[in-house]
């Protein structure tokens, strides 16, 4: 069984579970303001539950949780759901809106309708080449499958989608690696306002709070505050900082961070690096620098290096990934801003192009709402209101 | 290498095209296609697309391109017209207040660039105008946003007025435009948080500031790789504000920049600004046929003209100039002329501006060493003040001790002093009103630039070629250019 009927599945059981609305509220989080941070004592409840069950239900995507257990994983499956759902709400919308108008256009299969196929993929940021390709594919696939009714075309297409994206996603690996005995060093890399700092802040409230020793390193010695902005965001998390003097060499602050790390047994580093343009020959170079120096101090490390990407990037997000991937072996992706996107397609183009798995999406400005990514909520969260 | 320019891609959907002497419908759609998806690929917004492609179709079917010499040609001129026309035609300037103060406001995005942005461009106007801005403060979600701005307006030697964190951001403006009246700044710029268009209690506020403040500038600050969304955050933005103005933000990154022709469209406002670098000094104004030219892949000449009309010292030049003339240029001149070269940024960038540059795959890796410069000026270092004024006295036991004076090969030495004899012919006969001779040179055994940037050029017949069509096309320009100021 695909993912694709996986979703039908899930799609017709929650239509038939509509009224009752057993699932827990999560209001408390959606009238609260930005940036509040007193909210967060509540997270940790609700997130150690969720990683409780999670752990004694190892691949809770298999069918058997989703349809044999549904009373032991409803609760932290329909939270999270529940999060995806809302964070993703302007992407779906937006998506849906676009797919129905694309489709309610429909009147048979030719030239245009490949052309506005295009078209409606490329506006959801799918990615240039992924929504050519799936253009292409569905050339014949549509031919055959006789497709003459919008909701026909509708299940080719998304099934296309969804199918492609689990494909390209096999052997994907989107979990976080850790440093068995010792240090996990986690190198953040990305372009200028992706949200790398941000991204250090919530993660290190994530870890502290689940009772990791955290320690933070001040590599973005470039920009005027940033120091400052993750010293801000260790003290709130209740976390150190190493840092250095302003415009000092970022691979000398690295060094000191990693030697503290290592000497004083902390189980996560976090290293904040100064945003740079990835055409930028020079500060690529010094991102090879800082990661040299990591692996010199301890072996092996860093463990991640994560890539920041902001999800209202265009085409250039590819770019990104490519160049980055070169120059400091990323490991995985941090999507965020992805509340402030309609599109989400980026999620396709990254899975498609990329072989790099995206690890954590940000659905907001809390620390609580950067989630791990779950690669079948996030689908599941797109096209829920496209599926009958 | 994904993005093609859109000259290419026309090319190669016109080939069936050209010596038919006629086209037909389905040429036209297959070129209209091609226009479609090279603006798609530089992430225009798609109903910008549909908009503008319906235009150029008209256009084009309107027009007599179908009977020209190269169709693919004039199509592109007709896009670029017409991308041209549809980002402003021409720059346009700050809106200034009457009476001072003049109150910009910014507003934007996450991470846009909106303080990098204030920074650069209060120092701009105290550069260019000795203005006496003071910078405000406001954005007090973001740890350390406030710091961020103090420690630019210290390095620029700004004043910064701010009240915290804990104030409410309208009351830090209304108090920081008292400041300003008191203190007489004649600009005033108002940093604000950045946010989604789609908080209603973070726009509501920034409606708010701009009640109290009523800015003659409210400038939406842009991130110019933003992709499809970019159309949402224009709309969002303008329905809530008066918007003056975009700035266009991280421009020096290797995207297209669609978003800049989205915004356009969606808001109707103009480009006024883009920030294209790392340095307070990296911002410029806005222009729409280069950023067309951008769009398509094309390249930018007139910016790199720019660039160095701006960054040379005009005495200096004018002082080389003469020199040339009278075949005096020594290697005291070299060296000078190596530091301007050097001051207008790592050359890959300039490279880049160069059509047919931009993208050419030759060049996706060019990486020139910086420090080849040093060397070249090291060796120049090694010399005699007598040997710097006469070139000609340095004989081979010269060579070798500057060769190891310099700490390079005696090659290198050698090839230096080669290169430049050259470049002493060359000028002079450029300065001599002989630009013919240029590209004789360049095509027959003269400078190879490939040798000069250490390797890294593209080797071989084609690149030769570009290379030489571009400095061409340079010189032609600035000889029309130069014509353009004797008229005055």
């Amino acid at each position: 069984m695909g993912l694709f009927d996986i979703f039908r599945k899930k799609k017709t059981e929650e239509n038939s579970e509509k009224s009752k609305d057993s699932v827990e509220s999560l209001s408390n989080q959606d009238n609260s303001a930005v940036l509040e941070m007193p909210e967060e004592i509540q997270e940790p409840e609700v997130e150690q539950n969720l990683d409780k069950t999670e752990e004694s239900v190892p691949d809770h995507v298999s069918e058997s949780v989703a349809i044999q257990e549904p009373q032991i994983s409803v609760e932290p499956e329909a939270i999270e759901q529940q999060i995806y759902t809302k964070g993703l709400e302007k992407s779906r919308t937006g998506f849906a809106a676009r797919f129905n108008k694309f489709l309610a256009n429909f009147r048979s299969v030719d030239e245009d309708f490949f052309e506005d196929l295009e078209e409606t993929l490329v506006g959801a940021d799918v990615g240039f080449d992924m929504a050519i390709k799936i253009s292409d594919d569905l050339r014949e696939e549509v031919k055959l499958e006789n497709a003459h009714r919008p909701e026909d075309v509708r299940d080719v297409i998304i099934k296309k989608m969804v199918d492609m994206y689990e494909a390209d996603g096999v052997n994907e690996d989107a979990t976080m690696h850790f440093n068995v005995n010792g240090t996990t060093v986690i190198l953040l890399v990305g372009v200028n306002g992706v949200g790398k700092t941000t991204t250090i802040g919530k993660l290190s409230t994530k870890y502290q709070q689940q009772g990791k020793s955290v320690l933070l390193a001040a590599a973005d010695t470039f920009r005027a505050g940033a120091t400052k902005q993750l010293q801000e965001w260790g003290l709130r998390a209740g976390v150190p900082v190493v840092s250095g003097k302003e415009k000092a060499d970022p691979a000398s602050v690295v060094f000191e961070a990693v030697a503290k790390a290592r000497d004083e047994h902390y189980d996560i580093l976090f290293v904040d690096t100064a945003g740079r343009l990835q055409n930028n020959v020079n500060l690529m170079q010094e991102l090879e620098k800082m990661k040299r120096i990591i692996k010199r101090e301890i072996p092996g490390a860093p463990h991640e290096v994560l890539l920041v990407l902001d999800a209202t990037t265009g085409q250039n997000a590819l770019q990104q990934a490519k160049l980055f991937k070169n120059s400091s072996d990323v490991t995985g992706i941090v999507l965020t801003k992805m509340d402030g996107t309609a599109k989400g397609g980026i999620v396709f183009a990254i899975r498609n192009d990329m072989q790099l798995p995206v690890k954590w999406v940000g659905f907001g400005e809390k620390a609580s709402d950067l989630r791990e990514f779950k690669p079948e909520e996030f689908i599941y969260g797109m096209f829920k209101d496209l599926m009958a | 290498m994904a993005f093609e320019n859109l000259t290419e891609r026309l090319s190669k959907a016109m080939k069936n095209l050209t010596g038919r002497g006629r086209v037909s419908e389905e040429d036209l759609r297959a070129t209209m296609r091609e226009i479609r998806l090279a603006l798609l690929e530089a992430d225009v917004n798609y109903d910008t697309v549909k908009k503008f492609v319906a235009n150029v179709r008209e256009k084009a079917s309107g027009a007599d391109i179908l009977e020209g010499l190269n169709p693919a040609q004039q199509v592109v001129k007709i896009v670029n017209d017409e991308l041209t026309i549809t980002m402003g035609e021409e720059a346009v300037p700050l809106n200034k207040s009457p009476k001072i103060p003049t109150i910009i406001m910014m507003a934007g995005l996450q991470g846009a660039g909106k303080t990098t942005t204030v920074a650069k461009l209060a120092y701009k106007l105290k550069k260019e105008e000795n203005a006496r801005p003071l910078l405000i403060a406001a954005d007090v979600y973001r740890p350390a946003a406030i710091d961020q701005l103090e420690i630019l307006g210290r390095d620029l030697e700004i004043p910064v007025f701010q009240l915290g964190t804990a104030v409410n951001p309208r009351e830090i403006v209304r108090q920081g435009l008292a400041k300003a009246a008191e203190n007489k700044n004649d600009y005033v710029f108002i940093d604000t948080a950045g946010r989604l268009q789609i908080d209603d209690v973070l726009m509501q506020e920034l409606k708010d500031v701009a009640e109290i403040a009523q800015p003659d500038e409210i400038l939406l600050t842009v991130d110019a790789m933003t992709g499809q969304n970019a159309a949402e955050t224009a709309k969002g933005f303008s329905a809530a504000l008066d918007l003056t103005g975009v700035v266009l933000t991280k421009l020096d990154g290797d995207t297209r920049g669609g978003a800049a022709l989205s915004i356009r469209d969606v808001t109707g406002k103009p480009i006024k600004f883009v920030g294209q670098g790392e340095k307070p000094t990296d911002l410029d104004v806005f222009y729409p046929d280069r950023m067309a030219s951008r769009i398509l892949g094309m390249g930018d000449v007139l910016t790199l003209i720019e660039k160095a009309q701006r960054d040379f010292d005009e005495e200096a030049q004018a002082k080389q100039l003469e020199k040339m003339r009278q075949n005096t240029f020594d290697f005291n001149d070299f060296v000078a002329q190596l530091k301007q070269v050097q001051s207008m940024g790592p050359m890959e960038d300039l490279l880049k501006m160069i059509p047919g540059m931009a993208n050419n795959p030759a060049l996706a890796n060019v990486n020139i060493d910086a420090k080849q410069f040093s060397h070249l000026e090291a060796i120049v270092n090694s010399m005699t003040p007598a040997e710097r004024e006469d070139p000609d006295l340095i004989n081979p036991s010269r060579r070798r001790r500057l060769a190891s004076g310099a700490g390079r090969p005696i090659v290198e030495v050698n090839r230096m002093i080669k290169q430049f004899d050259q470049m002493r012919k060359m000028m002079n006969q450029a300065t001599n009103g002989n630009f013919g001779g240029i590209d004789k040179m360049m095509g027959g055994s003269g400078m190879d630039m490939s040798s000069m940037m250490g390797g890294g050029m593209p080797s071989g017949n084609f690149g030769q070629k570009v290379q030489n069509f571009a400095i061409k096309q340079a010189a032609r320009r600035l000889q029309k250019a130069k014509k353009k100021r004797g008229k005055k």
